[in-house]
């Protein structure tokens, strides 16, 4: 019998499962576009068959990072920028779980940097969703990592003189192998990209812009964008490096100046994930590791058999 | 000088092999039926710079490194394999001979490596002078040549212990299997002529009128050697945990590499991660969702885990969190032992912080409390920290094997399973009220897993209601808070009520003088009890290893029933000191401090002539590297 009985129920997902009930209401400002990042995971959500309790989603701190209070499955919301270590030792400990990062620009890309490379890099199993706003929403409109160079704020009242970093290029050098991007506006592709990111093995990253009308107001709003596997004007593959490479490039270089460009940017189903390279060379086991505390049959080896090197 | 004990110090160069020749040999002594204890002493750099492990041997419990030795092997110039003008110890030449004679008790034994120093260098340290007025015993060997002639260099050391041996009559047998043990072909043949050559050598050529001789012991269970870095890995292994994130500091370092290397035969995962922050947020993680896990670090290092650390408070993830102390402040003196994170431990993260705190003192102490740690964090979900030092991690004594024999504890403390969980309260919504106040006993409120069946939340970092949502309704606040604070409360009664004290006492109950200290200062301690008493005073001693929840009563009771009392760490602000008085809120008139910050342990003698300045209320410091702060008024 497993201890986890919620996880690989076979069963039809009703839609309403993944809303908790009449609280709480979300606190977000109207017209904010993390409504479209939650709107785009409770229609995914069911369509993957998961059920809410065999969903882990963690998040950091900010506007974005309150998706999960208002998400009905298994939550963590945690500290400023610390989602990604969090989230890689739950799916670490229990690989059994669909683990979901999320939080914001600043979250992500700023004071969680170093930890986005990082869980990238070693390709982590889990899918990672970024809102995008080039804004500090929670604490009312700093500067981000994402804020296009020259913009204004209360802390930055002459213009920023930073350039912006350009999440999805440092992705790919980074190492995630499934990177896309898409935004709050457009919550078709919004929710076939996130299905996809999660049943992607490995790192699979999105960048979801998403409009904060409250900050950002001279930002615009993402609209009209063009959707680069729809458009013919953009033909590239998204399994070749350099082509994404590219591809990402040009993204990044358009987004402040009136083309939003989205989509698929990379997908690499080659790489193995993390979990799979730890347990190829032993330093994992292949049973999830949460299940050996429930399973009567496991022997427990005690350090009284290393002694023996002591003696 | 007798010989009911040796202290042996191995001097040299480190990557000289220093340390793997002192384990082994602290291993012979042991398995020829002493009781031992290493004491390791070594700079931070990598090749090259003074090093020295010193092995104290006696029949009878050894507890601290001793007050100096009285045989030194000194192998060569500590600089030989990394020459530098102004290095770490200045630009003196011979150092493993020249750095190493002020703590030689009379009538000592001296073999230095005469192949690598020449005959000006001994004269200009007045080695002939020095040895007549201490009644040293002075043997220049040419290790090196001999080495050289039946193997390579570098087995100088092992020319070294079969002086060693020559000298003090004993027995090579164990010495030989332990070199079997380590190494073989040409290797071990080579390494066991040289060791033969050396000790036939001694045997054949020398006379020699010392008296130490190695001290007859026997033991009568077997005996382990280890450290107490093992014995926190080893506690932690028995008590389940099999997930540990960690970044490399030393000396936390060696928990981290043990649990490394052994977990992957376990079932276990360790993770080398990106910094500190993320360590303890891994910790975090793979706790929240059902495995015992841990990480840890030095000072720096758990500086950046102050953040992760008060997550785990406000989520009541359970989780045991390693402070190996070192001295600082900042990168301090990497490879120096102090006893000064004591308050960074205690009050670091924001807010009204709980969390368990235990200073274990000595290396079976570090087993048992690292094994409690997890215990109390899992039944109570609170973050458990074990606190220690540079001096406990890398120390070897021995301990019966049978101390170890437990029975592994896998149990996760607080958790339901899904047959409880059906059982348990739920909001309208059907989410489980994992953060419940209404009916939680001793402030703990059960927990599920994600992936289990009726038990959906929100664990948060921000203040929350019974089913985790964030929330600021005052009176939910006050609930949750008054909660969350029972627990300490609760572990301190269970702490006194239902197991043994953790708190170590010495000497007799009657005594009218106290000496109290925490941690690894611990050994140094006993001893200076004992001496003092043997002496003819009156003093008991008390070793606190519960920090926090604090043990009241039992400090209490232990100060009232003295005249006046010493408190001894190793640190420059009396930290420990400190929190006597917070949580006592008097005594301060009572309590004097001896401190020392210098780098180095204690040593017995430093505390007893800590206990005789104090006393004699002269206006003198000790001559030693102590201080004493006085009580308050005095
Ligand atoms: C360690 C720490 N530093 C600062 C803050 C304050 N803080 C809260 S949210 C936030 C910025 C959030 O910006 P972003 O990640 O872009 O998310 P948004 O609110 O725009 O969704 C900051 C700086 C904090 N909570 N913790
Ligand atoms: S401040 Fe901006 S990001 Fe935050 S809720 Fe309002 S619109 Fe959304």
């Amino acid at each position: 019998m497993s201890a986890f009985n919620a996880i690989g129920e076979e069963r039809e997902i009703d839609r309403d499962e993944f809303t908790p009930g009449v609280e709480p209401q979300p606190t977000w400002c109207p017209g904010c576009g993390d409504f479209g990042v939650l709107k785009s995971l409770k229609q995914a959500l069911p369509e993957i068959g998961k059920t809410p309790e065999e969903v882990l989603t963690v998040t950091g701190i900010g506007c974005s990072g309150k998706l999960n209070s208002y998400l009905d499955t298994y939550g963590f919301h945690t500290i400023h920028g610390r989602s990604l270590p969090v989230a890689r030792a739950a799916k670490l400990a229990n690989t059994d779980l669909e683990v979901i990062a999320a939080g914001g620009d600043g979250d992500g890309y700023g004071i969680g940097g170093n930890h986005f490379i990082h869980s990238a890099r070693e390709n982590h199993d889990m899918t990672y969703i970024v809102f995008n706003n080039e804004i500090f929403g929670l604490t009312k409109g700093q500067t981000s990592p994402t804020s296009p160079k020259g913009h204004k704020s209360k802390t930055q009242p002459s213009g920023s003189a930073k350039t912006p970093i350009r999440p999805l290029s440092q992705s790919l050098t980074a190492g995630a192998s499934y990177i896309a991007r898409t935004a709050a506006v457009n919550p078709n592709q919004a929710k076939e990209i996130i299905k996809e990111a999660i049943e992607h093995d490995g790192f699979a990253h999105i960048d979801f812009l998403t409009q904060c009308p409250t900050w950002n107001k001279d930002a615009r709003q993402y609209v009209p964008y063009v959707d680069v596997q729809e458009s013919d004007d953009y033909d590239f593959d998204v399994t070749n490096r350099e082509e994404a490479a590219e591809m990402m490039r040009e993204t990044e270089d358009v987004l402040n100046e009136g083309t939003v460009l989205t989509g698929r940017y990379y997908v690499d189903e080659d790489r193995p994930s993390y979990q799979a390279e730890k347990q190829a060379v032993g330093e994992m086991p292949d049973q999830p590791l949460a299940e050996r505390y429930f399973d009567d049959d496991v022997e427990w080896e005690r350090s009284y058999d290393l002694l023996e090197r002591h003696t | 000088m007798s010989s009911d004990e040796l202290i042996w110090r191995i001097a040299g160069g480190s990557g000289d092999g220093i340390d793997s020749t002192s384990q082994n040999f602290a291993k012979a002594l042991m398995r020829s039926g002493l009781d031992v204890f290493t004491h390791r002493h070594y700079p931070s750099r990598i090749r090259g710079g003074h090093t020295y492990v010193e092995i104290r041997a006696a029949d009878r419990e050894v507890q601290s490194r001793g007050d100096g030795y009285n045989f030194l092997l000194a192998l060569g110039d500590s600089f030989a394999r990394n020459p530098q003008e102004e290095a770490y110890y200045g630009n003196e030449e011979i150092k493993p001979l020249s750095e190493n004679l002020d703590d030689l008790r009379e009538g000592g034994i001296i073999v230095y490596d005469e192949g690598l120093v020449s005959e000006e260098d001994v004269e200009a340290i007045n080695l002939e002078e020095r040895a007549e007025a201490n009644d040293w015993h002075v043997f220049p060997m040419d290790l090196r040549s001999l080495a050289r002639d039946h193997g390579r260099e570098v087995m100088r050391n092992t020319a070294g212990v079969g002086v060693t041996a020559a000298l003090l009559e004993m027995d090579l047998e164990h010495i030989e299997d332990l070199m079997s043990d380590a190494m073989g072909g040409d290797i071990l043949e080579s390494n066991l002529e040289i060791l033969h050559e050396a000790y036939d050598i001694v045997t054949e050529e020398y006379d020699f009128e010392h008296d130490l001789r190695v001290p007859e012991g026997s033991h009568e269970t077997e005996q382990a050697l280890l450290s107490g870095s093992n014995a926190i890995a080893y506690g932690a292994i028995d008590a389940g945990c099999r997930f540990i994130a960690g970044y490399p500091m030393t000396p936390w370092t060696d928990v981290f590499t043990i649990l490394s290397q052994n977990f992957p035969d376990m079932g276990g995962v360790s993770e080398q991660v990106e910094d500190e922050i993320a360590a303890a947020a891994l910790a975090v993680g793979a706790s929240h969702a059902g495995v015992k896990a841990m990480s840890g670090s030095s000072g720096g290092g758990f500086a950046l885990m102050s953040e992760p650390l008060g997550l785990a408070e406000m989520t009541e993830t359970p989780l045991v969190l390693i402070e190996a102390m070192r001295a600082g402040p900042s990168t301090g003196m990497p490879t120096k032992p102090e006893q000064a994170d004591l308050e960074h431990v205690l009050y670091t993260s924001q807010g009204d912080s709980q969390r368990v705190v235990f200073a274990p003192g000595n290396i079976e102490e570090a087993y048992e409390q690292t094994r409690l740690a997890f215990e109390i964090a899992w039944d109570y979900q609170i973050p458990a920290i074990i606190i220690y030092d540079q001096k406990l991690s890398g120390e070897n004594t021995n301990v019966d094997v049978e101390f170890f024999d437990r029975e592994p504890k896998p149990d996760l403390g607080s958790t339901l399973t899904e047959d409880e969980l059906r059982e348990a309260a739920h909001d309208n919504s059907g989410k489980f009220k994992r953060f419940n106040h209404e009916d939680a006993e001793n402030g703990v409120s059960p927990r599920s897993l994600p992936g289990q069946k009726g038990g959906r939340y929100l664990a948060t970092g921000n203040e929350h209601s019974p089913v985790g949502h964030i929330s600021e309704d005052p009176d939910n606040r006050v609930a949750q808070m008054d909660r969350r604070l029972d627990k300490l409360e609760s572990i301190r009664r269970e702490l006194d009520e239902e197991r043994e004290s953790t708190q170590t006492y010495f000497g007799d109950e009657t005594a009218e003088y106290g000496i109290i200290t925490w941690g690894s200062s611990q050994g140094a301690v006993e001893e200076a009890i004992e001496r003092l008493n043997e002496n003819g005073h009156s003093v008991k001693g008390l070793s606190v290893s519960d920090m926090m929840p604090f043990p009241e009563q039992e400090v209490t009771e232990f100060l009232e029933s003295v005249d006046e009392a010493m408190v001894v760490e190793m640190n420059a602000t009396a930290q420990f000191r400190g929190l006597l008085q917070k949580e006592l809120g008097r005594f301060g008139e009572k309590l004097t401090s001896l401190l020392k910050y210098n780098g180095n342990p204690f040593e017995p003698a430093e505390i007893v002539e800590g206990y005789e300045v104090n006393l004699a209320d002269e206006d003198r410091e000790p001559t030693a590297q102590v201080r004493i702060e006085p009580a308050a008024g005095d």
